[in-house]
Order: C-alpha cells, then sequence, then structure tokens
C-alpha cells in the first residue's frame, strides 16, 4: 500500500518540483526582458530615474545575484509562504490576494466536477446501444465537448442573461451587496454563480456521456458479457455489470482531465466576470503583475495535485483489483 | 478542451484483439479496397469530412477574394449581417465575414502546426519507451506523467506572459511541447503489445537496427491508430489557442477566432446584442472541432470492424 502511494507521492513532489522550476525560469531565460518591459510600461522619460527603476526592479527580482543564489532564493521564500507582493493591489501579498479568489473557483469548480462526472456517466451508459438515443446522443455529445468553453459562456450569457434578464452576467453577488448571511446575499449569490456553472457543466458532461457510451459498447462486447448473456442473465444485470467495470476509466479520465476542466473554469470566470482565480490572472496580465500571475500558477498545480491525489486514494478504494493486490504485497 | 481522455478516441483498444487495422491484414490491396468501401458508407466519417473541408476550402480560398487586411475598418458601424457584409460589422467597422475566413485559416494553422508536434513528441516518446523498455521507460514514463498532471492551459498563460515575440508559429510550438502526454501514453500501451509478436522478433533476429523495426515493423501496423490520434491533437490545440487568445495572449497584430472572441467580450458586444460578432467564431471553432470527434468514431469504425454498426 505504502509503495503504491509512495510512487504517487513521489511524482507529484517531482511535478511540483518542476512546475517551481519552470515559474523561476520562465521569467529569467524568456527571450524579452521582465524589467524591461515593466519599465517601458511606466513610460518614465527620464534616464537617470529610468536608471533607478531597473535598479530597484532588478533587487527586487533578484537578478542582481548568481542564478544559483536566485533560485534557492526563489525556494526559500516559497516554503516561508512568501509569494511577494501583488503590483496591481498594492501592498497586499499575493498569497492573501489569492487567498480571496480560491472560494469562487472551487466553489465552481467542485459541484462542475462532480456532477458533470456523475450525471454524464449515468446518461451514457443509458443511452449506450439504444438505437434512438444513441444517434441523437452522439452527435450532441461531440458538439458539447468540442464547443470552447468561454463560448458557451458567452452564448449562456448573452441569451440567458441579457436578452432573456433571468440571470446576473458578471460579479459574484450584487454590486449593491455586502457579503453575509443574509437571504439576500445567498440568493444572489447563487443567481451569480449559475450561469458559469452551468457553461463548465454541460461542456464537461458531453465529455463524460461520450466516454461511458463508449467504455459500455466495449464492456458488452467483451467475453464476460456474452457469457452472461449466453447463461440468460437479465439484460440489466449484464448492464450493471458493464457499468461497474466501465466507471474505473472513467475515474483516469477524471484525472487526466483536471487541467483541462480547470482551464475552462478560468476561461469561464472570465466571460462572467466571477471573481475567482481566472479573473485574477486576466488582471495580473493586464497590470503585468508578474509576482500575482506566478503565484496563481503555482496554486493552480497545488490543486491539481492534490486533486489527482484524492481520485488516486478514491481509485483505490473503488478498484478491488489495486486493493488485493496491495494487501498481497503488504503481507 | 485538449483531448485528453479523449471523447470516443482510441483508448479504450488497448487489448492486443482490438488494435486497429488487423482484421483486413489479408494483402495490401484488398485490404485498401475494404476500408475504402466501408469510409465511403460511413455517415459519421463523411459527415465529419465534409464540414471540416467545406471550412478548410472557405479558410484557403475565400480570403484571396477579399482583399485588404481583415482588420480594415471597411464599412459602417455595428451593422448586423447585410447583403453587402454577410456576417455583419464590428464596433469599428471591421468586416465580420473577413476576420472570419483568416481566423479559419489561422486555426487550421494551429491545429496543423500544435497537433503534429504534439503527434511527433508522443509518438517519439512513446515508440521508444515501449520499445525499449527498461530504464529508458520509467525515465520517459516519469516525464510522461509530469507533463501530463502539469496544466498544460496554465503553464501556456505563463510562457505567453512574457514571451514578447508572439506569433502562430510559436504559440503552436508551445501547445505542441504541452499537450502530447497522452498520446505518448496511448502508443506506448499500444507499441507494448505489438512488440512481442512474432513477426517483430523475426525482425530482431534478422539483425535489423531497433529504429527500422520501429518504422517499418511497427509503426505500420498502428498506422490508423496513430492518425486517430492526431486528429484528436488537432482539435485539442485548436481549443488551446482558441483559449489562449481569447485570454489577449494570442498573436497581437493576428487574427484568429479567439481574438475575435476576445474583442467582441472587451468591446461589450454581449450588452449591444451584436450576436453576429460574437457567434460565428465559436460556432467555427465548435464545428471543426466537433466534427473531428465525429470524423474520428467513423474512422474508429472503419478501421475496426467489432464495432461496425451491423
Amino acid at each position: 500500500m505504502w509503495r503504491y502511494f509512495g510512487r504517487k507521492l513521489f511524482v507529484y513532489a517531482l511535478t511540483f518540483f518542476v512546475a517551481v522550476t519552470i515559474n523561476w525560469m520562465i521569467p529569467r531565460f524568456m527571450p524579452g526582458d521582465p524589467v524591461r518591459s515593466m519599465l517601458a510600461r511606466a513610460s518614465v522619460g527620464n534616464a537617470e530615474a529610468l536608471e533607478a527603476m531597473r535598479a530597484y526592479y532588478s533587487s527586487l527580482f533578484g537578478l542582481d545575484l548568481p542564478v544559483w543564489q536566485q533560485y534557492l532564493n526563489f525556494w526559500g521564500s516559497l516554503l516561508r509562504g512568501d509569494l511577494g507582493t501583488s503590483v496591481w493591489l498594492f501592498p497586499t501579498p499575493v498569497s492573501e490576494v489569492i487567498l480571496g479568489a480560491v472560494p469562487y473557483t472551487l466553489g465552481l469548480l467542485v459541484p462542475a466536477i462532480l456532477l458533470s462526472w456523475i450525471a454524464g456517466n449515468k446518461f451514457g451508459a443509458f443511452a449506450a446501444r439504444g438505437r434512438w438515443l444513441d444517434n441523437t446522443v452522439l452527435p450532441v455529445g461531440y458538439l458539447l465537448t468540442a464547443t470552447p468553453y468561454m463560448w458557451l459562456g458567452i452564448l449562456l450569457a448573452w441569451s440567458l442573461g441579457i436578452v432573456a434578464g433571468i440571470f446576473p452576467t458578471a460579479g459574484a453577488y450584487g454590486f449593491a451587496l455586502q457579503p453575509s448571511l443574509s437571504w439576500a446575499f445567498v440568493s444572489s449569490l447563487v443567481l451569480h454563480w449559475f450561469l458559469p456553472f452551468l457553461s463548465l457543466f454541460l461542456v464537461a458532461f458531453g465529455g463524460w456521456a461520450i466516454g461511458m457510451r463508449n467504455m459500455i459498447i466495449y464492456e458488452l462486447e467483451a467475453d464476460y458479457s456474452s457469457y452472461l448473456e449466453a447463461l440468460g442473465a437479465p439484460r440489466r444485470l449484464v448492464r450493471r455489470y458493464a457499468f461497474r467495470n466501465a466507471l474505473l476509466p472513467q475515474l483516469t479520465g477524471l484525472a487526466l482531465q483536471l487541467g483541462t476542466i480547470v482551464a475552462g473554469a478560468l476561461l469561464t470566470e472570465i466571460v462572467f466576470s466571477y471573481p475567482g482565480l481566472g479573473n485574477l490572472i486576466l488582471e495580473a496580465l493586464n497590470n503585468r503583475d508578474f509576482f500575482l500571475l506566478q503565484g496563481a500558477f503555482l496554486f493552480i498545480v497545488l490543486g491539481v495535485l492534490i486533486a489527482n491525489f484524492v481520485i488516486d486514494v478514491v481509485y483505490v478504494l473503488v478498484d478491488p483489483r489495486v486493493r488485493v493486490q496491495m494487501q498481497g504485497g503488504a503481507a | 478542451m485538449s483531448a485528453q481522455q479523449v471523447p470516443g478516441g482510441p483508448v479504450p483498444g488497448e487489448g492486443v484483439g482490438a488494435g486497429p487495422g488487423e482484421a483486413a491484414a489479408v494483402g495490401a490491396p484488398r485490404r485498401g479496397n475494404e476500408t475504402v468501401y466501408f469510409a465511403l458508407r460511413n455517415p459519421k466519417l463523411l459527415a465529419g469530412a465534409v464540414v471540416v473541408a467545406v471550412l478548410l476550402v472557405a479558410a484557403l480560398a475565400v480570403p484571396p477574394f477579399l482583399g485588404g487586411s481583415p482588420n480594415a475598418y471597411v464599412g459602417p458601424q455595428a451593422q448586423p449581417p447585410s447583403a453587402e457584409f454577410w456576417f455583419g460589422t464590428t464596433n469599428f467597422g471591421q468586416d465580420v465575414f473577413a476576420q472570419f475566413v483568416h481566423g479559419l485559416r489561422s486555426t487550421f494553422l494551429v491545429g496543423l502546426l500544435g497537433g503534429g508536434i504534439a503527434a511527433l513528441v508522443g509518438m517519439v516518446v512513446g515508440f521508444v519507451a515501449g520499445y525499449r523498455g527498461g530504464l529508458v521507460d520509467e525515465v520517459l514514463n516519469m516525464i510522461t506523467n509530469i507533463v501530463l498532471v502539469l496544466p498544460a492551459m496554465v503553464v501556456l498563460i505563463i510562457a505567453a506572459a512574457y514571451l514578447e515575440a508572439r506569433g502562430i508559429l510559436v504559440q503552436s510550438l508551445f501547445i505542441g511541447l504541452t499537450s502530447w502526454p497522452w498520446a505518448a501514453r496511448a502508443i506506448r500501451a499500444q507499441t507494448l503489445s505489438l512488440a512481442t509478436r512474432d513477426f517483430v522478433d523475426l525482425a530482431r533476429l534478422s539483425g535489423r537496427r531497433a529504429h527500422a523495426i520501429i518504422f517499418r515493423e511497427i509503426a505500420p501496423n498502428m498506422s490508423s491508430y496513430l492518425f486517430m490520434t492526431f486528429i484528436l491533437l488537432f482539435g485539442g490545440a485548436i481549443l488551446i489557442a482558441a483559449g489562449l487568445d481569447f485570454i489577449g495572449l494570442g498573436p497581437p497584430q493576428g487574427v484568429s477566432l479567439g481574438l475575435m472572441m476576445h474583442s467582441a467580450v472587451s468591446w461589450s458586444a454581449l450588452q449591444l446584442g451584436m450576436w453576429w460578432w460574437f457567434v460565428p467564431p465559436g460556432l467555427g471553432i465548435t464545428a471543426i472541432v466537433g466534427s473531428l470527434y465525429i470524423m474520428n468514431v467513423g474512422l474508429d469504425e472503419v478501421f475496426n470492424p467489432r464495432l461496425r454498426e451491423t
């Protein structure tokens, strides 16, 4: 058991290490000079002032130290939880800005991922091998997964938000409200949450439904299904076995899709000006706030790694083969 | 969405017997005929191919007739579709139709380059890891797993934010370098199952070199699989590029479908009800990528007789 988790954790630790290294390398080794582009943005004409600012920014990034020292310092401050200071919301620390946005992103992502996975699997299993359903569901599902997240968001915001006027299209709650536990605030929160959630849910749903449908068909072709059918087992029983077998690859698929869904959530947030990490990234880009950008990147990577690990644990709980194998290994 | 756990992709067929293109390995000419026979009778494949072909022709053939820059201010501002401007005009009087066909061009280009690079890297890693095994496999597997877990889009956002020279080529290169892992995994699994076959052993006994065996013996036996993988990578690259362009990290002076949505949203086309500005670009992307996916299901049925509808 510990071997299995140890191996997984090792890969994740290595991934985190690589992510931090990428994060450190990109500003330093990309063609183009971040300090210069920041100075260009400040548009200071005075040469002396420019020189002073260049020196200030260089020391801020620690660019005047030897490279290995820069790298170690980067890790040092990271482990102290210091991600730098936001330029956009000066002088708030980056970690604080990000922690304020994370709940919104999680509030969108977690329900969207879980509900779309469950509903998509159920629906895909239901549609598989039903001639009429299969022929309508299949193209619709493929079109849904092929839809860019932001476009579905735009369409929903325009049709249900602006034309029909049912849902608000910007922000996480009404502009006139203060966060509190009142009915007015909570209902406004839910109304603002619904459209971004719906667009994330729909795109992901199409993918899961199709994946499940294909897996079920594959499982129904397997020998055990034919055997059961030959024994005269009821159709429903065979399908139930096929469903349980098909769930495992879908769980692996969930782990593989996490990065994509997170990216989709970022794009959806931008469409709806939803104050999560996606919007934060957009603001960071617009304000050339690189500390904030890199902090957000690290947070997202960390979140994806944790979610991957959770899926690994669930996989062990669900798959009897892995469980037995591990008990055998431990004995 | 990059097609990772590819919907309807060649993923489930990791089993040996389900390897594509094996059932009809009777003789080369007959097999070719049979593939064509079933391909022409597969409605999914045909429908997908027709949509992609129409859009491709539009992308290649129309722009020369329009002439001038797609970003030029040619007409009245914010006009709905009319006989003169088929898709209407933007807030600034740019022709949306001209932007759309030029955007289609860059969409296909990104798909081709980004998907191509990803397929190339995935194939090299998958073949080498699957055929060599041992330590090489361990190391390549580790790298694959690391890149697989890293959220590609977010890495690309960081990279593109610092990059000053942003063009379609650079964008495709970056997309290709981040979206190969699932392909490498799938190809590795296929290679593993083929590498233990008798004909591969025979080739090895005859003293062929490893790369010759991979390219002459293994790759041709999974060519349909590789082709389908490329199609999915193609679609995935288009979606990632659209997302990047939408955030505003696309080519600064260019035209692309993602960029059109970006400007539509930034210039409040939604609030102004200018649906002709933001509907066509998204519809174009959805049509291309969706048709590619549906084509892939059709191809799967053509190559794998067990999936054909009876």
